[in-house]
């Protein structure tokens, strides 16, 4: 009893190839940059653009198969979406967009509002029921959003940036009432977005996109600690180089050397805390420091009493260091500079 | 969408004030230019003989047969019109521009040509219209129905062109939103997409509806002049203008009482947001 989709398809420049399976009660982020098809991949499954290969099925009933010529249409799929900016139709009252699922399949009118009225006290807007969409705030717009997806009882839920169209101030308690309403739906649920608190917050695994592939999947906690993309590196705000290790040093692609503790042989991540490396003026003669790379200064961003400074070399780097060592190092951009990090900072893994 | 109306308000009705000045003085030129014929026409107008006009027989089964006539072929602009406006705007199929401009080409013909060709294809010894009397015994040339079909052919593009803009401008997503929640493509298209262009929709419907209306030189070509069965208030108007210009006077300003009255009517309502999507 899963969602299963393997998606083969070619939509203007993109090539997409995803392969997917989601458990009942279990939420999936797709986390990547724009253009990435995180939302091409909710489109294919909700059946709104037919895959060119590949299969999709829902509890072992295949709604795609471009191989064996079927193909469900979107009506007729047990699958909810919320999107974007929501889509309420802005000439039905709240009510009756949440109806609107229930009549398209059938149910009376009568039936339809009386089950509408529940789900909207479910999201806790009955006395917004009357209300046209122009009228709602945006939190309450996707509440009602979330309510119409839910009232036709799919099986799976698709979300499509649900706090995208939200503004900073609103969000945060807007993603704190999505995941309460969330926790009472027991079907699979995807939630495509390009912020990570999203990720962190609501989902229980996830899957990296990029270029229309998945890069990296699982729990957050293995994605986050062993990234395996510059993107992802770059969300958790850590160093990655990709390289090859022989003989406990790492050789990047760049064409550093990166001294590692404990490494294994082979093609291998490297992932260097920011942290863990510190900056000086002049090359060091004696020091515990296994590593030590030459650069110039690039970007500095000062993040409170923090700062991050970026090294461009043949290793380009992020060093986090505080503000007044910033100040006694006297650092500006272009500035040549040594960075150093212990061998035993450095954590590895195959690629 | 709708959250950033209220600053704008202020600055909006500002704006409407401040027009500039040569721009205001060639507006009033304009409206003195459609005013002005009509204030010639009440001035002429022969008031005394007014009511036993209106009450002549004749006049008034003009009247009636035009206002018939005119909202039949709004009908069948409307049945027909918002199909085609549908297919040319959302499907891309070879010579599709070719297929827009042909159905919009009795717009800028002169009446009269597309008379002559209604007369020529669905005529009795028309190239179609043969088979229609052979077969069917149905004549459309001198009947009400051939005065119907030669509105429908110069109205029907004024609903075309206006729905094809609406649908152009639609957000399709919203049509999506309406599929994955169980709505057929039937059910989609009434309850999402003629909910959003019905602004649109109304529009070309009276746009339609005023030139079937006034329809002469089609309706004279291909339909005769006949009174009862062919003759509409064009037709009588430009009958009477030879025998009896005064009764041509009182006509006219019938006709345009009752298009002012249906345009000032609907106007406001529907015109002004025929070119945005509904709010």
């Amino acid at each position: 009893m899963t969602l299963d989709a393997a998606i083969g398809a070619q939509l203007g420049g993109l090539e997409l190839d995803v392969e997917l399976t989601v458990r009942p009660g279990e939420l999936l982020a797709i986390l990547g940059p724009n253009g990435a098809g995180k939302s091409t991949v909710l489109r294919a499954i909700a059946g709104l653009l037919p895959i060119d290969a590949g299969r999709i099925a829902v509890d072992d009933v295949v709604l795609d198969d471009p191989a064996r010529d079927v193909f469900v249409s979107p009506d007729r799929r047990p699958i909810g979406m919320v999107f974007q900016d929501y889509l309420l139709f802005s000439h039905l009252t709240a009510l009756e967009n949440v109806a609107f699922g229930l009549r398209a399949r059938g149910t009376s009118r009568a039936a339809a509002r009386a089950r509408a009225g529940e789900w909207l006290e479910r999201v806790g807007l009955s006395s917004h029921a009357g209300h046209k969409p122009r009228q709602l705030s945006g939190g309450q717009a996707q509440r009602v959003a979330l309510a119409r997806a839910l009232a036709t009882e799919p099986r799976v839920l698709l979300f499509d940036e649900p706090l995208g169209a939200l503004d900073v101030g609103t969000r945060s308690g807007t993603r704190r009432d999505l995941r309460r309403h969330l926790e009472t739906f027991d079907g699979m649920r995807i939630l495509v977005t390009h912020d990570p608190v999203d990720v962190y917050a609501l989902a229980d695994r996830v899957a990296i996109l990029d270029a229309g592939k998945v890069v990296q999947i699982g729990s957050i906690a293995e994605v986050t600690a062993h990234p395996r993309s510059r993107y992802v590196a770059e969300l958790v705000g850590t160093n990655l180089v990709v390289g090859n290790i022989v003989d406990g040093v790492l050789l990047s692609s760049t064409g550093a050397h990166v001294v590692i503790a404990d490494a294994l042989p082979g093609p291998a991540f490297a992932v260097i805390r920011p942290q863990a490396i510190s900056l000086q003026r002049g090359p060091t003669v004696d020091t515990s420091a296994r590593n030590v790379w030459a650069g110039t200064v690039g970007d500095i961003d000062r993040l409170g009493d923090r700062v991050r400074v970026g090294i461009d070399g043949r290793l380009p780097i992020t060093a986090e260091i505080t503000a007044s060592a910033l100040e006694s190092l006297d650092l500006h951009p272009g500035d040549e500079v040594f960075a150093s990090a212990k061998a035993t900072d450095i954590e590895s893994y195959p690629s | 969408m709708s959250t950033a109306a209220p600053p704008h308000r202020g600055r909006r009705r500002g704006r409407n004030q401040r027009l500039p000045a040569p721009a205001l003085f060639l507006a009033l030129i304009a409206i003195a230019f459609f005013a002005l014929p009509f204030i010639g026409l009440l001035w002429r107008a022969p008031w005394s003989t007014t009511w036993r006009v209106l009450g002549d027989d004749a006049v008034r089964t003009a009247l009636w047969l035009s206002i018939k006539c005119s909202l039949w072929a709004t009908g069948f602009a409307i049945a027909f019109g918002v199909p085609l406006a549908w297919l040319l705007a959302q499907v891309e199929f070879p010579g599709r521009s070719a297929v827009r401009a042909l159905c919009t080409l009795s717009m800028v013909l002169p009446p009269v040509v597309g008379g002559v060709a209604l007369f020529f294809s669905f005529g009795r010894r028309g190239l179609f219209g043969q088979y229609l009397d052979r077969w069917f015994d149905f004549r459309l040339p001198f009947t009400t129905w051939g005065v119907i079909v030669a509105q429908t052919f110069v109205s029907m593009p004024f609903l075309v062109i206006t729905v094809e803009a609406a649908l152009r401008q639609l957000d399709h997503r919203y049509e999506d939103a309406a599929r994955t929640l169980g709505g057929s493509r039937w059910y989609v298209f009434r309850r999402v997409t003629l909910p959003t262009i019905r602004p649109a929709l109304i529009a070309g419907a009276v746009l339609a509806w005023a030139r079937a209306l006034g329809e002469f030189g089609a309706t004279i070509t291909f339909a005769g002049n006949f009174p009862g069965t062919t003759q509409t208030m064009p037709l009588a108007i430009y009958l009477a203008l030879e025998s009896n210009p005064d009764e041509a006077l009182i006509l006219s300003l019938v006709l345009i009482a009752v298009s002012f009255a249906v345009l000032v009517g609907l106007r406001d309502r529907w015109l002004r947001g025929a070119t945005g999507p509904a709010a």
